[in-house]
């Protein structure tokens, strides 16, 4: 038997695949901005100015969509809410501990979700969100390099490199890339060895149905 | 003289009155001042009395003093830095010994509170200032004498303004800047390195002028010099937005001028003049030159722009030619290896799992 339950609304959908797209867009444009792989061939092209312009667009809209996925934290359903993400009980861990070890085969019990995350899912978008926030602060503060001394300066970041220097922000901005990129693999892998398993948790995320198997 | 004014001292030197209207200018441009402001310049440079300027130098490779004297020709202003009564200044000066330190305290005791300090070079502190001492007083107490009892105090080059490269990490003699050794007196900072003499003639101009010193931003560096980024105002930066990039010393791109981003310049995180007023009476700057900027003019330049001809910094805790990418490449390499593993595994564990339940199907 299974049963149809309603758990992805539309905004939690629509600002993860709004994610999708930036996080795409921005690691290729961002890696070109580090270390540009395409050489024009004359003065009149525009590579590096179209590449910074699609990176700052898309900057935007990633800093647009996590910031209403996070107000959809305070209202949305219980599978979206802060609370689901913000959860540790003794529990908590012994399930985390128990999920990690069904992904290494150590045992057979599938991670248990009563529907929304896992506590392995859990932690790990907890810590991905705190990752695009980190994004999004190193971000603006070396964009913010553009615009001395003025509000935008003042306001998003400019203080951070004070703190530290220019190039270490840069430097982390660019490794955390990397780390997101390691998640994504992880992620698109893992939700497709749970289609297999479990069925309809990748198109889930399109129709925010989730198929659930009656015990 | 006394009681000349400056423009009869230079009358007399043989610059005419066209060549010092079009000094005040020049200075009237690099404080980004309307032209409005040309004659007031001009007034106060004919008619006020000089202030007296003492030049102290510490740990430091004398490149301040070098950028001070290296103009070709006599300029204008090269005249107004020395008319101004330069009472002290160790490597150039001719009295010595006894002589040349009475020269010092005559300064601070005539004129207290009247003179101009400019300070070259960082102050030790370690081991008691130990490190830097000129005829038996250490640096710090040298500069707190001296710079407390000024006027005010300008800090040449970057050592003198943040340390520079004395206080490089391991950063084995303590140094620190002015401001940080003598706390509590008034510092313009003019990094730099060296620092562009122009940037300190204007700053001299504009205290002449209006009275009072230069805006200052939180790096205590006057707007008017550190207000712009290099990168917005270079002259290569259209083959940056292009997307031209000098890939290898002397390739094709460098011998055509495109832009040395690639090769580690810092211009985009630098924010000085030099684009706009150059070195040596506007004859060239690093990028012009074909080299990219270092950012000299950043605190801590030395250890936070290196590797100089690299964009990103190594990563820390890793071998020193370790890039972000090559971990950022073993990262992904590793989760795709982690995958397939998985993948590979998770299959045998599918076909074990039909095989003990048989023909029953999938019972979670």
């Amino acid at each position: 038997m299974q049963r149809r339950l309603y758990v992805w609304e539309f905004p939690v959908r629509l600002t993860h695949w709004i994610t999708v797209v930036c996080i795409a867009g921005l690691s290729i444009t961002g890696f070109y901005i580090g270390s540009p792989f395409i050489h024009a061939t004359s003065a009149d092209q525009y590579v590096m100015g179209w590449m910074r312009f699609i990176h700052f667009v898309a900057a935007y809209l990633l800093t647009a969509s996590v910031l209403v996925r996070t107000y959809w934290s305070f209202v949305g359903n219980e599978y979206a809410h802060i609370r689901e993400f913000f959860y540790f009980t003794p529990q908590r861990f012994v399930d985390l501990a128990g999920d990690l070890r069904y992904y290494i085969f150590m045992n057979k019990n599938q991670p248990r979700s009563a529907g929304g995350h896992s506590a392995l899912a859990s932690i790990v978008y907890l810590g991905v969100w705190i990752l695009l926030f980190v994004e999004i602060f190193t971000g603006f503060a070396l964009y913010s390099q553009s615009h001395y001394g003025g509000a935008l300066w003042t306001l998003m970041g400019g203080w951070l490199l004070f703190l530290f220097s220019a190039q270490t922000v840069r430097l982390y901005h660019h490794l955390i890339m990397w780390v997101i990129i390691f998640f994504i693999i992880e992620h698109v892998y893992i939700s497709w060895i749970t289609r297999e398993e479990r069925g309809g948790f990748v198109d889930s995320m399109i129709s925010g149905y989730r198929m659930l198997k009656e015990r | 003289m006394e009681g000349d004014s400056l423009f009869d001292k230079l009358s007399r030197r043989g610059v005419s009155r066209r060549d010092f209207i079009k000094f005040c200018s020049a200075m009237a441009a690099t404080l980004a001042l309307p032209s409005s402001l040309i004659p007031r310049i001009a007034e106060a440079l004919e008619k006020k009395q000089k202030p007296v300027l003492v030049w102290l130098e510490y740990q430091d490779c004398a490149g301040d003093t070098e950028a001070l004297l290296r103009a070709s020709k006599p300029t204008v202003g090269e005249l107004v830095l020395d008319i101004l009564s330069v009472d002290y200044h160790e490597t150039i000066m001719a009295p010595a010994g006894t002589q040349a330190e009475k020269s010092l305290t005559d300064v601070v005791k005539n004129h207290k509170g009247k003179y101009i300090a400019v300070v070259e070079g960082s102050i030790p502190l370690k081991d008691g200032g130990v490190y830097c001492c000129i005829g038996g007083k250490t640096a710090k107490d040298l500069a707190k004498e001296v710079c407390g009892n000024a006027l005010a105090t300008i800090a040449v080059g970057t050592c003198a303004a943040y340390g520079g490269i004395p206080a490089a990490r391991p950063n084995p003699t303590g140094a620190v800047s002015v401001k940080e050794a003598v706390p509590g007196i008034t510092v313009v900072n003019l990094p730099g390195c060296p620092m562009n003499v122009e940037n300190l003639t204007a700053t001299v101009v504009y205290y002449l002028t209006f009275g009072s010193l230069p805006a200052l931003d939180r790096l205590g560096r006057p707007y008017f010099a550190h207000g712009k980024r290099i990168h917005d105002n270079c002259e290569r930066r259209s083959h940056f937005d292009a997307g031209q990039f000098v890939r290898k010393w002397g390739d094709e791109g460098h011998r055509r001028g495109w832009c040395l981003y690639e090769m580690g310049c810092k211009g985009p995180e630098a924010y000085m003049n030099c684009p706009v007023i150059k070195y040596n009476e506007g004859t060239s700057w690093p990028v012009q030159a074909g080299h990219g900027c270092l950012g000299c003019a950043t605190p801590n330049f030395w250890d936070v722009n290196t590797p100089f001809y690299r964009r990103l910094p190594h990563v820390p805790g890793f071998g020193v030619e370790t890039t972000a990418d090559k971990i950022g490449v073993g990262i992904a390499a590793v989760a795709a290896a982690g995958v397939a593993a998985h993948a590979v595994a998770h299959a045998v564990r599918k076909k074990e799992s039909k095989e003990e339940t048989g023909t029953q199907g999938d019972k979670k």
